[in-house]
């Protein structure tokens, strides 16, 4: 995939990162507005493929490095059955902490509700993990048919020439 | 024979769908409402997140959500395994 013309790299130099923010704003503010861990998590998903289409596979490949948003997917899964089980006490996944904690605010980013906004953000880690590396892979497949590289042979977990 | 008995099927299961659509109730009118109740009078109040939806999802329904996540993650590693190119990248 070739990179675009210089109008469409300026307009992602300007947005792209934008979409990040407002993904972080959507993911941190879910409790109190419309939103949550999957939309904002799916915004900020959309970074990356714009960073694509925008500046084609080359630099996208240079750029990206997919244990990053493996790791992210990792603790957003991890960090949202944490906190969910913190309700073992007082029955099954059902939020105690929210209770106690939702009264006061954790910090200046992380306003009210508790273990709940909490759970967005982990939630939101996880979406932004896996909606990247759908893309990641899917954008390697393509470029594997487009070379021609691995067609006919085995691939994935039974290669040889590892 | 065959048309006879596809006739008389088709007529059964219509009648059988009529008397489905009849026994819905109206809408507006939930036949029990207890939940509902409990759910609008204590989701601001014990939750304290001013969007209800949220504390459904990730509080009242949390178990739900990580099979969200769950299914989120299913669909991640097949997608992996069908269309990663495996091997050390050159």
């Amino acid at each position: 995939m070739r990179p675009l013309s210089v109008i469409v790299t300026s307009v992602c130099d300007l947005f792209a990162w934008f979409m990040i923010v407002f993904g972080a704003y959507v993911i941190n503010n879910g409790h109190n507005t419309p939103g949550g861990g999957f939309q904002g998590g799916a915004i900020v998903a959309t970074f990356l493929s714009f960073m694509l289409v925008a500046y084609g596979g080359k630099r996208f490949r240079a750029w990206v490095r997919e244990g990053v948003y493996g790791f992210l997917e990792f603790l957003g899964l991890m960090a949202f059955f944490i906190f969910g089980c913190l309700g073992f006490p007082n029955s099954f996944f059902y939020n105690s902490p929210a209770i106690s904690w939702g009264q006061k605010p954790l910090s200046e980013w992380i306003p009210y509700c508790g273990t709940i906004s909490l759970m967005n953000v982990a939630v939101g880690f996880e979406v932004i993990g896996a909606l990247s590396l759908v893309i990641v892979y899917m954008y390697g497949s393509i470029q594997m048919i487009d070379t021609g590289a691995g067609m006919g042979g085995e691939r994935g977990h039974d290669r040889y020439d590892r | 024979m065959k048309k006879t008995i596809f006739i008389a099927a088709v007529i059964i299961l219509g009648g059988l769908l009529c008397d489905m659509f009849e026994g819905i109730h109206p809408l507006g009118v939930p036949l029990n409402t207890q939940m509902d109740d409990y759910f609008l009078a204590h989701a601001l109040t014990d939750r304290s997140a001013q969007n209800v939806v949220t504390s459904m999802v990730f509080d009242f329904r949390g178990f739900d959500t990580l099979g969200e996540a769950a299914v989120l993650f299913t669909a991640l590693s097949s997608i992996g395994a069908l269309f990663r190119d495996g091997g050390k990248r050159e």
